[in-house]
């Protein structure tokens, strides 16, 4: 499969049709994907997809073909399928969260993002499995069906459709693992090649832990640097829309697309967003990549740390200088996190009360629709989350949790702020683990909740950051390394993102 | 400080979930579970530190108050669950 960047040039040269693209994708998904039978929650096949939008997909080509036709110059991301996660609106579609609560759900308008993505004549291709609002490391909570990491080393990840469907045909049980998550179903589609890009989002480190997950490459911006509008809220302070891609390019390519301010979300940032692409080549010479010792300690696997002091050398090869810098409230993250994200979770879901969307149940009054709605629409994760968060807002204990959570929030962004005096960029593992297996973490929420402790300190600071694949673990599966970049200084993480793909293997 | 299965019960009333006894034994017992965890937020000195609501510190952001279109009316109406004619059906609010 080509990448965003090569399609799309392809298709502005005539030299393949928008049609012809998308055709290829909605036949690897058919080859490759795979519902789980009645009854059962794993696919008879890599399962990323909910829903795929065939018919609107491919009028959207004939479009854009005849819009080539015309004569009239087409945008950068001409003819590229691209996956949206199952929280982002394109109108007229359903839109579910993975939840039963808004199950036929159907988006009344398009995402900023969507918006951005049509304008440059993308074509939107279908919606992902993820978990129930954004809430899981697993794609395990979602209320429809497992997702399968396709990245086992025997998979042939570069091999054409019908390589791909007979290795998956003699070997599915070997796909035993999860995906990572939340957007764990955009993750699966990018690494099993179905798509170039796909759109998912982050609240603690759901896009750049299932790409680590998946040996791919994913990007949170900068908070504020891509509109939410349109994405369904978890948590509205950390949320961000992050894209994933196969390679830096890819990435910096759809970041240029989706990046900028929008009025429509007051707490987008004004600050320009610059084409990711210029300079991507620049190289690392000078830079000063940032390595803390509180990201390497107990709990991470050893094999993973490995690779990604392995990566740290790359960059210093490249001419890069590696500086060691501390972030002593890092130990405390999760515990913050869980508060915070919790809290606000529970607030921006108190609009699902089977009223005017979604699951409505039966009940004698309005409270007890509300109730029995919501008891019978939110799933164990879901629900525990909210208690969580109404506990932690409500009255005797705000101080003691919601306001201790804020306050320990500073002193982890200020963390940061030092580490990035001395430091242009920090390096440290994406994920403690590469891939676990299905059913291995659910049933401790707080091992679950663990799986994400490098991601989420990079939602509470605001910072930019990305994961992108360092090689695999003796038994195959994927690591990722993980840069993190100052505000709005995803560029530079680019370029070194793009020095360690260069120098990869 | 444990959380009982009476709080567990009140925070459910609060967030308006109907849950199953069973449902009010699990979370309750795994809310506890969380919330020793997140005891270690109290091991930091934080009188001095002001709190965090937003990363970049935006504040009040204000836009002018412009008719602008709306999104499809009839869309909106489509994924009512109770309608009769063009209004939402619903129960009855005041008792």
């Amino acid at each position: 499969m080509n990448s965003a960047f090569e399609t799309a040039g392809l298709v502005k040269a005539g030299k393949t049709s928008a049609a012809e693209t998308v055709r290829a994708a909605l036949d690897a998904i058919a080859k490759l994907d795979g519902k789980p039978s009645p009854g059962s929650r794993l696919p008879g096949g890599i399962g990323a997809f909910l829903e795929v939008f065939e018919e609107n997909a491919l009028a959207r080509a004939r479009e854009i073909d005849k819009k080539r036709a015309s004569g009239a110059p087409l945008g950068r991301l001409a003819g590229v399928p691209v996956a949206l996660k199952d929280n982002i609106l394109y109108a007229g579609q359903e839109c579910s969260c993975g939840s039963r609560i808004l199950a036929g759900h159907k988006a009344v308008y398009n995402a900023t993002v969507v918006e951005k993505l049509l304008a440059q004549d993308a074509v939107i291709i279908g919606r992902t499995n993820m978990d129930e609002f954004a809430m899981g490391s697993s794609c395990e909570n979602s209320s429809r069906q497992l997702t399968r990491n396709p990245s086992h080393p025997e998979f042939p990840a570069r091999g054409t459709t019908g390589e791909k469907s007979a290795w998956l045909q003699k070997n599915l049980e070997k796909l035993d693992r999860v995906p990572g998550g939340s957007s764990g179903g955009s993750a699966a589609a990018v690494a099993a090649g179905m798509v170039p890009l796909a759109l998912g989002s982050e609240t603690g480190g759901s896009v750049r832990q299932p790409a680590s997950l998946c040996g791919i490459t994913g990007v949170k911006p900068t908070y504020g640097r891509v509109s939410r509008y349109g994405l369904v809220a978890f948590a509205s302070s950390l949320d961000q829309i992050s894209p994933f891609a196969r390679d830096t390019r890819d990435a910096a390519l759809i970041l240029s697309v989706i990046a900028g301010h929008a009025p429509s979300d007051s707490t987008s940032a004004r600050e320009e967003a610059p084409d990711y692409l210029a300079g991507l080549d620049g190289g690392v010479k000078g830079m000063k990549i940032g390595i803390a010792p509180e990201f390497f300690g107990a709990g991470l696997d050893g094999q993973t740390g490995a690779l990604v002091k392995v990566a740290a050398e790359k960059l210093k090869t490249a001419g890069a200088e590696l500086v060691e810098i501390s972030l002593p409230h890092t130990k405390y993250a999760v515990a913050v996190y869980y508060i915070l994200a919790s809290s606000e979770a529970s607030s921006n879901l108190a609009r699902f009360d089977g009223m005017r969307y979604g699951l409505s149940a039966e009940g004698a009054s309005l409270g007890e629709v509300f109730c029995k709605t919501r008891g019978e629409g939110f799933g164990p994760e879901v629900k525990r989350r909210i208690m969580l968060g109404t506990y932690a807002l409500s009255a005797g204990y705000y101080d003691a949790y919601y306001g201790k959570a804020q306050k320990v929030r500073t002193l982890i962004a200020r963390d940061y702020a030092e580490a990035f005096k001395k430091a242009d960029l920090i390096l440290t593992p994406t994920s403690p683990t590469p891939a676990f297996r299905f059913g291995e973490k659910t049933a401790d929420p707080l091992q679950m909740y663990l799986s994400d402790i490098y991601t989420i300190p990079c939602n509470l600071a605001g910072l930019g950051g990305m994961s992108v694949p360092c090689g695999r673990v003796s038994s195959g599966w994927p690591a990722g390394a993980q840069l993190l970049c100052r505000h709005f200084d995803e560029a530079r993480m680019f370029r070194a993102a793009r020095t360690l793909e260069e120098n990869a293997g | 400080m444990a959380v009982t299965e009476n709080d567990a019960k009140h925070i459910a009333k609060l967030a308006r979930l109907e849950l199953t006894e069973q449902e009010i034994k699990l979370y309750g017992g795994q809310l506890d579970a969380i919330l020793q965890y997140a005891g270690q937020l109290d091991e930091p000195d934080t009188a001095p530190v002001p709190p965090t609501a937003h990363a970049l510190g935006i504040e009040n952001v204000m836009r002018e108050d412009l008719p602008r279109q709306s999104p499809a009316r009839g869309a909106i109406l489509a994924n009512f669950p109770h309608r009769e004619f063009d209004l939402l059906k619903v129960r009855k609010v005041i008792e």
